[in-house]
């Protein structure tokens, strides 16, 4: 499979990169991991006019802890978010999260911040973002503005990034003591988007009630679901059996699933609800500080 | 046309290429390096993989020019003087193979893997392994094969 002929352009800085988005408008396209835009040119589902490669602009592939805030850069590879031993033990959620995304190759090459900027509702960074209340920061020929992640996906497979801007970072800020978090997934093989994922953050106070939470759903709707009446519902409470199962019912309603090849609408929705009450329970384990 | 300059096995080659073609199809067709190859066409099956700057990545999924001034390892690079690579041996007394398709690919990711990862256990290989498929040999001799890769190269042999 050839994709469609395209100009190519191999900026070296970040303003070469925005000054060819405003010039060449909306015809073309930004490669970083390519490992969603390659395929889709491949079978002619996008064919950009002119491919902006980003990969030799110095400096963006970190992923670094400043200002009370974990920092990725754009062109950070989810091989790096899997291996940095910071977010193995800072930020298990997201370890978990990147653990799941199609496979090791893949991930070698894979951009986290290309996982949100592409728009997919079948990737699953948007779940564990929205879950940790992440902010992203989109550069443009105004400068740098930062967008909340539950303010990134207002449609299927369109995010808030202006045509002349580039998603240069995300911010996570560091969860308070006694938090935890974890993504489950269930695919049918390695490699396959998610039948459905949920993601949980949660903090707990010192009387071990939940203060804070963040739920994220997968693959569930027509674009990443911040299941905020779930959220709503868990603060305040303590997260015994019957309450998980409560949020977990909640989630499950909070879900907009579509039959598929993966499963009926109805199968999903209880996906959602089991996968909900797990990730809870886990979440829970890391908040007292288990693994 | 964009010409590009791409050191593969060791040695610099110049060429002109559209930027629409692939790295599978450059290595393939334009350097004449048929051991990588082809399988699914779509990012899934493995068959592709090559080692660039030391990653291990699809070359079904990656454009000629974005391996410009970079430095490619394909399967043919393996042998060295005539005297196969820990890996390639591990494949060869393990039984790693039967029909040989997925073989080049599973070969360079191990190349990357066992860089990174020395003494890897079982799992950790099958983990290294999700991203390349084999119909032939259910695996086990594939993870046999980079244990004996491993200790090889742990005593020295690469």
């Amino acid at each position: 499979m050839i994709p469609r002929s395209f100009e190519y352009f191999s900026p070296q800085t970040l303003d070469e990169a925005v000054a060819l988005l405003q010039k060449l408008g909306p015809d073309a396209k930004l490669l970083s991991g390519g490992q969603s835009l390659i395929p889709m040119m491949k079978l002619r589902l996008v064919a950009p006019e002119y491919i902006i490669d980003i990969n030799r602009i110095s400096g963006l592939d970190y992923i670094s802890e400043s200002d009370g805030h974990l920092k990725i850069g754009a062109l950070a590879r989810e091989h790096q978010l899997e291996s940095s031993e910071s977010v193995q033990t800072k930020f298990p959620i997201l370890a978990d999260t990147a653990k799941v995304i199609a496979d090791p190759l893949v991930r070698s090459q894979a951009t986290v911040c290309g996982n949100l900027a592409h728009g997919d509702p079948a990737n699953d960074h948007p779940a564990t973002m929205l879950a940790l209340g992440a902010t992203v920061v989109a550069t443009g020929p105004k400068g740098k503005r930062e967008i909340a992640v539950a303010d990134f996906f207002p449609s299927l497979f369109t995010t808030a990034l202006e045509p002349e801007e580039i998603l240069t970072e995300i911010r996570i800020p560091f969860p308070p003591p006694k938090s935890g978090g974890a993504y489950l997934k269930l695919e049918r093989k390695v490699g396959d988007f998610a039948t459905a994922g949920v993601a949980v953050q949660i903090t707990l106070d010192d009387s071990g009630a939940c203060k804070a939470a963040g739920v994220g759903l997968t693959n569930v709707g027509m674009t990443p679901i911040k299941a905020k009446q779930t959220e709503a519902f868990l603060v305040g409470k303590r997260l015994d059996e019957a309450t998980i199962q409560q949020a977990a019912e909640m989630a499950a309603s909070e879900s907009e699933p579509m039959d598929d090849i993966r499963g009926s609408a109805e199968y999903k929705r209880d996906l959602v609800r089991v996968l909900t009450a797990r990730a809870l329970t886990r979440a829970l384990d890391r908040a007292k500080g288990g693994a | 046309m964009t010409t590009i300059k791409v050191n593969v096995n060791g040695v610099e080659h110049s060429a002109d290429v559209e930027p629409r073609m692939l790295l599978v199809h450059f290595l393939r067709e334009t350097l004449r390096l048929t051991g990588t190859h082809i399988g699914c066409d779509t990012s899934h099956c493995g068959a592709c993989t090559v080692v660039m700057d030391g990653r291990a990545l699809k070359s079904c999924t990656a454009f000629a020019v974005q391996a410009d001034g970079r430095s490619i390892t394909t399967v043919e690079g393996l042998e060295q003087d005539g005297k196969l690579h820990p890996l390639q041996d591990g494949f060869f007394q393990e039984h790693g193979l039967q029909c040989g398709y997925c073989t080049p690919g599973m070969l360079m990711t191990g190349l990357a893997f066992l860089n990174e990862n020395k003494n890897p256990t079982d799992d950790e290989i099958r983990h290294a392994i999700s991203g390349n498929l084999c119909r032939c040999t259910g695996y086990v001799n594939i993870v046999k094969a980079y244990q004996h890769a491993a200790q090889k190269m742990r005593e020295g042999g690469a």
